[in-house]
């Protein structure tokens, strides 16, 4: 029996040993992680999309609780929801950031800028942009063999069959930035979503001079400068044969749409023009200088939730 | 008979153009010269509008470490200096030049003598090749001057020269042999001086026997040159393998071709050399095969850098034939479609290749049934249908593990595919993601 007595004790022994062992282990390296990481990370949406610049909403999670405030720190993915989730676990005041939608700067559709090559590679932009040009022969349009379609997690984007470009379904667009990254030409921008979602824009990236630009494309934009003289404002910058509308500055008036001899600057979701041929020019010009401003930062904010 | 040991496919040879004496093409009268022609970084121009040039003229210089200077390949009047369409679409500095006459440099041999004698040292040997702007020949056009200054710490021991030719379709180098026999003779003789190796050993495939030939009876004359048949297997003409057919040695993952002492180059560099140190001549024109199976006529022609693809066309077959699919710069295995024939030609071009509508149409891609043809097929050893799906699912560094960087682009793995996937296309984007993370990783 006595046989039994020792193994039992032995055993006995060598259970205590490493019990304290690990105990000690334990306490030596213990890691403490602030339980708000895990509370934030519930918050956050989870799609680990990379719109924020993190690694993942982990990651995110972490650099909130680091920093103990929301500056500069903004899930595009979320919105102002999820940013009111944090700020109140973080115990702040979010951000206050105009919000903002992906745009397609390149009009470059079938029609405007016909195919002169035909194309049967592998159907992906950042090898097309590799080999040569684009069938239309434009090195700066979209090449339509859809990364950013493939890149965006929330399902926004899609390739229109007709036009052969990328279109943004704005309800479903975070703005994460994960198109802009995936195209090998930059053609998608972040632009500010603006008041009643209306935006004027240049569509299109073309920076060879004019009369090489309309050889590929007829709505290119030629560099002619136009736009940047019709703007009051002076938020049209002409640089490299094309131009660029800083959304910051520019008051959508609208007068450099008009002007555009090859239709490259597009206005979205404004309601169609009425023709008044007797319009007074000073009212027409005094009213959109006075009031947006205000107005512009009231009327986007109720829209975004629903968004 | 020797030939390379890994890997390999044999497609059709199709060298219809072989019997086509080298005719010389005539003078255009305007024409644009690319400022980079070569790997590295574009020449800067060093005439100005308005100036009168003659042909041979520096006109663009090499300042950067990887460049090679370019020469006026025409006489005339610049027109501006500007940019240029190449014939990918990509738009590169050029210099326009309006042709008048055809008026050369004094410094240039152009009588018919052949010269032997060679009283240069190693040294100004490779000075010569930086100032003639000579750049390898066989398609990566890589300035030989860099090539040729050996580092101090590594030794060459054979010097190759790359006469296999294996891409089907293509006899320039064919034609060379043929005609220029004994400068090439001279131009190998010259290169083997600069290395300072015993012997020099000129490569060629057996489904050539008339160059074979011919090439055999000229180097028993010359001190050290040995012709080796090979047997025929693509990619032969390629750096690495031709290196394994012929000594046995295999170029290690990463390395260069002096790293096992070797030094390559192509037969139309060797004749670009004679040129150059015997005649002073610089690299202003090369031999282009015109080429294609519904062609009324095949051609190879001595053709001025810079004339463009719709010319040599027009000068060759008038139009091209309506079914045409393709117009391929290059072999049909690695070449790259002409997406605009308003582009000039580039010291490297080596051939216009006519493909037809049928034969230019990519089959259906089906799912990959995972049977290693491609495996098989590879001349580097590597899993093409790994780096597939690697790629596409964006897993870059795992396929960068996998040494996606040693692909040489030969095409045999899309050759070989049975589901017609675009393996090629796909490592090709592989390693240049794989290249950007390096990068990225770098700074």
């Amino acid at each position: 029996m006595s046989e039994i007595w020792t193994a039992v004790l032995v055993l006995s022994i060598i259970g205590a040993l490493f019990a304290a062992v690990l105990y000690i282990v334990a306490q030596k390296f213990k890691v403490v992680e602030d339980p708000l990481i895990d509370e934030i990370a519930e918050v956050l949406p989870g799609a680990n999309c990379g719109g924020c610049g993190k690694a993942g909403c982990r990651a995110m999670a972490e650099a909130f609780v680091k920093q103990g405030n929301m500056e500069g720190l903004k899930c595009p993915a979320g919105g102002e929801e999820v940013a009111k989730k944090v700020a109140a676990l973080l115990g702040c005041t979010p951000e206050e950031s105009e919000p903002q939608v992906a745009v397609v700067r390149c009009n470059g559709s079938c029609s405007n800028a016909a195919a002169k090559t035909h194309y049967d590679g592998l159907q992906d932009c950042a090898f097309a942009n590799s080999l040569y040009t684009g069938e239309s022969g434009c090195a700066f349009g979209c090449l339509g063999l859809g990364n950013c379609v493939r890149a965006c997690q929330f399902d926004a984007l899609s390739i229109d069959p007709e036009s052969g470009l990328p279109v943004v379904d704005e309800e479903k667009c975070v703005a994460c930035g994960a198109c802009t990254k995936a195209c090998p030409r930059g053609i998608i921008e972040l632009r500010n979503k603006g008041m009643k979602n209306r935006r004027v824009y240049v569509a299109c990236r073309n920076k060879e001079k004019g009369a090489d630009a309309r050889k590929s494309c007829t709505a290119a934009c030629i560099g002619c400068g136009k736009c940047q003289k019709s703007c009051p404002f002076g938020a049209i910058t002409v640089e490299n044969n094309l131009a660029y509308i800083d959304f910051n500055v520019c008051k959508m008036c609208r007068k450099c749409v008009a002007e555009c001899p090859t239709g490259a600057i597009h206005a979205v979701n404004f309601p169609p023009k009425v023709e008044r041929p007797a319009a007074p020019p000073e009212a027409a010009k005094s009213e959109p200088v006075a009031t947006p401003a205000p107005e512009a930062a009231k009327s986007s904010e109720p829209t975004t939730p629903n968004a | 008979m020797k030939t390379f040991a890994m890997g390999g496919v044999h497609p059709e040879e199709n060298k219809i153009s072989t019997a086509a004496a080298i005719e010389e093409f005539p003078l255009p009268q305007s024409a644009v010269i690319l400022m980079n022609q070569h790997l590295g970084a574009p020449a800067t121009p060093c005439v100005a509008k308005g100036d009168k040039v003659k042909v041979g003229q520096l006109i663009g210089k090499a300042e950067a470490f990887m460049c090679a200077n370019v020469h006026s390949p025409y006489s005339g009047t610049v027109a501006k200096i500007d940019t240029c369409k190449d014939a990918f679409g990509m738009t590169k500095p050029a210099i326009y030049i309006n042709v008048e006459g055809d008026e050369w440099e004094e410094s240039i041999d152009r009588t018919p003598d052949i010269k032997r004698e060679c009283t240069l040292e190693p040294k100004e040997i490779v000075d010569k090749l930086k100032e003639m702007g000579i750049v390898g020949l066989g398609g990566a056009t890589f300035p030989a001057h860099i090539k040729y200054n050996i580092a101090p710490d590594k030794k060459a021991e054979y010097l190759i020269i790359n006469a296999v030719e294996c891409e089907p379709y293509l006899t320039s180098d064919h034609r060379a042999m043929m005609e220029h026999a004994e400068e090439i003779c001279i131009g190998v003789s010259i290169l083997r001086k600069a290395l300072g190796v015993p012997n020099a050993y000129i490569g060629i495939e057996n489904n050539k026997p008339e160059p074979i030939a011919v090439m055999k009876a000229m180097a028993a004359k010359f001190e050290g040159i040995i012709v080796e048949p090979l047997k025929v297997k693509y990619p032969q003409g390629a750096e690495k393998q031709l290196i394994n057919a012929i000594t046995g040695r295999r170029v290690p993952s990463g390395k260069l071709p002096i790293d096992v002492g070797c030094v390559v180059s192509n037969v139309g560099t060797a004749f670009a050399v004679y040129e150059a140190v015997q005649k002073n001549k610089p690299l202003i024109q090369n031999i282009l095969t015109v080429t294609g199976k519904k062609l009324p006529s095949q051609h190879n022609y001595l053709v001025r850098v810079g004339t463009t693809y719709n010319q040599l066309i027009a000068h060759a077959i008038g139009t091209l034939p309506e079914t045409t699919g393709k117009v391929i710069s290059g072999g049909p295995m690695m070449g790259k479609a002409v997406s605009n024939l308003d582009g000039p030609t580039t010291k490297g071009a080596s051939s216009v290749l006519v493909i037809d509508e049928g034969e230019a149409t990519r089959a259906q891609e089906t799912n990959c049934i995972r049977c290693g043809k491609c495996m098989n097929a590879c001349p580097m050893g590597l899993e093409p249908y790994l780096f597939s799906s690697l790629v596409k699912n964006r897993r870059i560094e795992e396929a960068g593990e996998h040494n996606i960087l040693d692909c040489i682009e030969c095409g045999c793995c899309f050759f070989s595919c049975p589901a017609n996937k675009p393996l090629l296309d796909e490592i090709r984007l592989g390693k240049n993601l794989y290249r950007g993370i390096l990068m990225a990783k770098k700074k």
